[in-house]
């Protein structure tokens, strides 16, 4: 969480009205480039997110049988190194394709889409997507509304955590810590186009070395990430760990925070005033005079009755 | 109003709490979770004690909710069972809309139109009752897709019966004599004759 007024914000959930968005993010908008052929699977990363964070998870344990520790992401923990063991069928080769994983922050953000809290998540004009964990009333909507199944609701607070992208810090012109923690370059940082830029370089380099299928993961599904992935196999991004080939916010998410509101709202509206109309054209439905008179008079008659001996 | 020792009695004082207990819940459950539904609505949370109070409330009164509707649903169902004559008066619901109950086939307890309702109350229950313990994040985590098909079937299972419970209540307000069945259990016989006359005759004897 940061403080949302280091930073303009272009989008707000549960706001229905333009967020402040006079001043725009004319240096461009950031991203966040991962270029998985370059990295060694070190967890620095891991550690830096941590340290600049202040969070500390538990220790994981060997018995999982992976080299991912912790084997998930928490609240606690909100980048993870996932391993995969792939064997290229096509060079007979081993790869360990080793995929840093977190939020991408999307363009169309899911979680935003779905929380019900005004302002607790936002969007900031340079891209990130942010959780205020202050406004966040822990119901796990953002949970459902996220193609990449990131945020993750504490067990002692009942807030959701996920990645900043540590806007804090880009608040104040520097790199997130994983960035500038990782010793191979791997993780790199920028204006969106910038990173565009170097993507297309490496995967170049990539392709000329012999990965046809070098590409650029910035899924349009979500509108494009601010995370974003240089991958040797982009054809197949699901061999990383599960990454989604095609994201995108679900279809039920979509009827349910879209269309659904503006119809139910309207549709009871309606019964309502409707009602009311009805009322007043209509009128009450009473009981009718002649029945009142014909139930006073065996009100009458039974009462005589009773009164004789 | 000066109470007839002759009125009829409609419900009992178990069947009253009983009917008020779900009444209630039901209208805490859609004050907080319209708020959660639009946006337009969310300040309705601060009824509640603000956001995070009304996430931690809303369940546990639905499943008093349900438990009460259980048990009313239990006292009245033989009662709601659709018979031909109700299937007539549906067919007639135009002209008693249109203020003329004249062509109206009798009426036992319940006409056509209050049966419908009660049987849609109970697809809604179920619905709104199976999808909210799927979304119950406190006590269990559903995979995802299981939470996100829920949320559906939550909101529209919860438009469906606040739709319903609009016309319950409207019903009750525009059929003049109605509330106080609901409010201290009896009704006048003229009501009973006009509205239910089926019921009277069975009630009182009177078959005038």
């Amino acid at each position: 969480m940061s403080s949302t007024m280091s930073l303009d914000i272009k989008r707000r959930s549960a706001t229905t009205t333009p967020a402040p968005s006079a001043r725009g993010a004319h240096g461009g908008e950031v991203a966040k480039l991962i270029d998985v052929s370059k990295c060694i699977g070190c967890k620095a990363c891991q550690t830096a997110c941590m340290e600049w964070n202040d969070l500390r998870d538990d220790i994981g344990t060997l018995a999982a049988g992976v080299y991912d520790n912790p084997t998930d992401l928490t609240d606690q923990s909100w980048t993870v190194m996932r391993f995969a063991e792939y064997e290229n069928e096509a060079t007979g080769n081993l790869e360990w394709l080793i995929r840093k994983d977190g939020c991408m922050h999307c363009e169309d953000p899911g979680c935003l889409k779905a929380c019900p809290s005004p302002g607790a998540i936002v969007q900031y004009a340079n891209g990130i997507v942010d959780f205020q964990q202050d406004q966040c009333i822990g119901c796990g909507y953002c949970v459902t509304g996220c193609p990449f199944n990131v945020p993750r609701i504490s067990k002692k607070d009942n807030k959701a955590y996920k990645c900043t992208l540590c806007s804090d810090r880009v608040a104040v012109g520097r790199e997130p810590a994983c960035v500038k923690t990782c010793p191979t370059g791997a993780i790199m940082f920028g204006t969106k186009e910038a990173m565009h830029d170097q993507a297309e370089r490496r995967i170049g380099d990539l392709q000329s070395r012999g990965y046809a299928n070098a590409g650029l993961y910035d899924p349009q599904g979500v509108g494009g990430t601010h995370v974003m992935y240089v991958l040797h196999h982009a054809d197949k991004p699901s061999l990383y760990k599960g990454l989604p080939d095609d994201p995108r916010i679900s279809p039920m998410v979509g009827l349910w925070k879209g269309v659904a509101k503006p119809l139910a709202m309207a549709a009871l509206g309606a019964a309502a005033v409707g009602s009311l109309f009805h009322y007043i054209t209509k009128g009450p439905n009473e009981v009718s005079k002649e029945l009142e008179d014909e139930m006073e008079r065996k009100d009458q008659e039974a009462a005589e009755k009773e009164a004789q001996p | 109003m000066i109470r007839n020792p002759r009125d009829l009695v409609r419900y009992n004082a178990s069947e009253r709490a009983n009917h008020w207990m779900v009444g209630i819940c039901f209208i805490l459950l859609v004050l907080s979770g319209l708020a959660f539904f639009h946006p337009a609505l969310y300040p309705l949370t601060m009824l509640f004690g603000g956001g995070p109070w009304t996430r931690i409330l809303h369940p546990y009164i639905g499943v008093v909710m349900v438990l009460c509707f259980v048990v009313m649903a239990l006292r009245f169902a033989k009662l709601n069972v659709m018979e031909p004559h109700d299937y007539e008066w549906l067919k007639n619901v135009n002209q008693m809309i249109d203020g003329d109950d004249h062509n109206m086939p009798e009426q036992g307890k319940y006409n056509g139109g209050q049966k419908l309702l009660f049987w849609g109350l109970v697809i809604g229950m179920i619905a709104i009752g199976a999808s909210g313990v799927v979304m119950w994040r406190a006590w269990w985590t559903p995979p995802v897709d299981a939470v996100r098909l829920a949320s559906v079937v939550h909101a529209v299972a919860a438009v469906w019966m606040i739709g319903l419970i609009i016309m319950h209540v409207y019903a009750a307000i525009w059929t003049r004599g109605t509330i106080r069945a609901m409010m201290y259990g009896t009704v006048t016989r003229a009501w009973a004759k006009q509205h239910h006359r089926g019921w009277y005759r069975k009630v009182t004897g009177d078959n005038d």
